[in-house]
């Protein structure tokens, strides 16, 4: 088969499976205890003036299966109205708050692969020897610091203490060089530990696929060392990788919840503390639908990029 | 000075049981040309042998000692991109296992236009038109469109041609084949058999063949060399080896060969396990399993004599040569086998040793 059709055949798959997401999405408004309108005022007493017109507003006044196509067009449309604890526009807010996660989420991703994939090969051909024993320290002590007490330590040493950095985020664009700066941090805390998995998992995998007979061959056939190495060890070994990148990709998004709050970053994480915290399930509904399409989408990047590296997976 | 020439060769692989010498003083030489067969069973370290000779051991394997001189320069001596420059160009191999020599993510085509690209000054699309005319040769049909298979949309038999291309890719001067049909059905054995016969007759390519199968040997090769726990029992040129074998462990091996009309139920084979290479037994390593062993065979050790004469032989490798006591005149009742050669019509090649019974 080829590639085209491949990625044709697993988009078409991904459509059935949106549709899951926003159903579950939907439905969590329903599931909890109590009435739905409680439940999106955030259990406060209102009067029946403004129940009946929240009830309006969520067609929560027709059936279920109605009230999931009306919700589910408001959502293809972006209309996720307005938060009733803020008033604010639902939709803009997500707007205003979700480049600032993938900013951030998307740095870190790329720190992790940026040093997790070099450290990985070096650890797998050097096995053994010094570079190797330092590597796996290094990388169980980055899986190992919890991401809060990393990012502390970091605020507190370059920030507080030396000055090098902003305590809190310059008001400045997010593309701009004072951003880019102030993220340095927020970017190695991170990153630190998808960096160390990343490497972790890239070495293990590399060793095993040293072992494999195409690597003698390739050797047999007079190819220099680093062409085994980085053309056909290599694009088997990172099989695996992809995977746990795609997903981390994923998991960064909202992994973020913490970092954000000891950075005072005005991403998606902070803001879905603020709204769990104040019960503010609209804007809870929507982030929720934004991770669950971003986990969805990741894993449809990760199929793509998986059969563009391995022939055998489109069948 | 032969092509290749091993000497004293010693392999060591270091595993949880201990030091396992899986060659042990291993001598041999390759002439232009020749097709050169290396037999005995499995684990006899004929894989260690000829992986050695690239310096391509896997594991923990390792040449503790000898030499390996190919034109004349030992190959343990050379630099990595000498060495670099020696692989696939001069001496090149073909796995057992086709299947798992090719890389799965590149297309076979690819696989084999890098050795080109690597080794000569050829442009994309003249490696590109080297690979196709090579998978014609190797009697790959549509060999243009096989180019960008990937080794998974080939089969068994086809994985083995492509390997057979891309070890020819830069005419080298020694081929090695380590056991280049085992696995194969059949059929498709006798396809790479005949292919393999075809580049021995035509090519100046001198080929080391490394196989269990004495038949094998018998369709392609010039000289034997029977390998028993990591030495060379037993070197003879081909029909010598098959009408008048000198040593009980070639008997053994010659009877346990199957023919196409076998008509046996089971074949006889040698008792006893494969000696145990941590601690190789003392004396003539066979003697465990030797059906005319005698006490000084358990601690005198044979050397590799003229079985007429009973002195070693230098210089000709064409000589017919055997490590057993028998030939310098130590065992008391000496060896009593008999062959029966069987005139087969549709073999030139498969007459079969009967072993004696032992006594
Ligand atoms: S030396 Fe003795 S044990 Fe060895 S092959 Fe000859 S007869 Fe058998």
């Amino acid at each position: 088969m080829s590639l085209g059709r491949y990625v044709g055949r697993r988009l078409a798959v991904t459509v059935p499976v949106l549709f899951g997401v926003t159903a579950l999405t939907f439905s969590f408004v329903h599931l909890l205890p109590g009435d739905a309108v409680d439940a999106i005022v955030g259990f406060r007493a209102v009067s029946p003036a403004t129940e009946a017109a929240t009830r309006a507003e969520y067609h929560l006044d027709q059936p279920v299966w109605d009230q999931y196509l009306l919700w589910l067009r408001d959502a293809i449309t972006l209309e996720f109205g307005e938060s009733p604890v803020t008033g604010r526009d639902v939709s803009a807010t997500i707007g205003r708050r979700l480049p600032a996660t993938l900013a951030l989420g998307g740095a870190a991703w790329l720190l992790a692969l940026a040093i997790g994939i070099p450290a990985g090969i070096v650890a797998a051909v050097r096995a053994g020897e010094p570079a190797d024993e330092v590597g796996r320290l290094a990388a169980l002590a980055g899986i190992a610091t919890p991401n809060f007490w990393l990012g502390l330590i970091l605020l507190f040493v370059f920030s507080v203490r030396l000055g090098w950095f902003r305590v809190l985020p310059p008001d400045a664009p997010l593309v701009s060089l004072a951003t880019a700066k102030f993220l340095v941090l927020p970017t190695i805390t991170l990153g630190t530990a998808s960096a160390a998995l990343v490497m972790r998992l890239l070495r293990s995998s590399m060793r095993r696929e040293l072992d494999a007979t195409y690597v003698t061959a390739a050797r047999a056939k007079g190819l220099p060392e680093r062409t085994v190495i980085l053309k056909h060890v290599l694009r088997n070994a990172v099989l695996p990788v992809v995977t746990v990148a795609g997903l981390q990709l994923a998991f960064l998004v909202d992994g973020a919840v913490v970092v954000e709050g000891i950075f005072s970053w005005p991403g998606m994480g902070r803001l879905l503390v603020q709204s769990v915290l104040q019960r503010d399930y609209p804007v809870i509904q929507a982030i929720v639908l934004v991770i669950g399409i971003a986990i969805v989408l990741a894993n449809l990047l990760v199929d793509i990029v998986y059969a563009i590296l391995d022939p055998r997976i489109r069948y | 000075m032969a092509l290749l020439e091993v000497e004293d060769l010693v392999v060591q692989y270091y595993t949880d049981d201990g030091v396992v010498r899986a060659v042990d003083g291993l001598s041999y030489e390759i002439r232009a040309g020749e097709t050169v067969g290396l037999v005995g069973e499995s684990g006899a370290g004929k894989s260690a042998a000829s992986r050695a000779v690239l310096r391509l051991l896997d594991g923990t394997g390792e040449i503790v000692g000898g030499e390996i001189r190919f034109r004349g320069r030992d190959i343990r001596e050379l630099s990595a991109d000498d060495l670099q420059a020696i692989r696939g160009n001069e001496i090149a191999m073909v796995f057992q296992d086709a299947g798992a020599a090719l890389n799965p993510v590149y297309t076979v085509g690819e696989q084999i236009a890098e050795t080109i690209r690597v080794h000569e000054d050829a442009s994309d699309g003249e490696a590109r038109n080297r690979t196709i005319a090579l998978l014609d040769r190797v009697g790959i049909p549509n060999p243009a469109a096989r180019y960008a298979d990937y080794p998974h949309e080939f089969s068994g038999g086809m994985q083995q041609r492509a390997v057979i291309a891309m070890a020819l890719s830069c005419d080298p001067a020694v081929l090695i084949c380590d056991e280049p049909t085992t696995g194969l059905d059949v059929t498709v054995q006798a396809g790479i058999l005949e292919l393999l016969a075809e580049l021995a007759a035509k090519s100046e390519t001198a080929i080391q063949l490394v196989t269990h199968d004495l038949g094998v040997v018998a369709e392609l090769c010039d000289r034997v060399l029977v390998q028993y726990a990591g030495e060379i029992v037993e070197r003879a040129p081909v029909d010598e080896l098959y009408y008048d074998p000198k040593h009980p462990y070639t008997v053994g091996l010659l009877a346990a060969t199957p023919r196409l009309d076998d008509d046996r139920e089971r074949l006889p084979t040698i008792p006893r396990p494969a000696p145990d290479l941590v601690d190789p037994p003392t004396g003539c390593r066979f003697h465990p399993r030797c059906p005319y062993a005698e006490d000084c065979c358990a601690s005198r050790r044979p050397s590799l004599v003229d079985p007429v004469s009973g002195r070693p032989v230098d210089g000709d490798p064409e000589t017919h040569v055997a490590a057993c006591l028998e030939y310098t005149g130590d065992l008391e009742a000496g060896l009593d086998y008999e062959v029966q050669i069987r005139d087969d019509a549709d073999s030139n090649c498969r007459e079969r040793k009967q072993q004696g019974e032992p006594r």
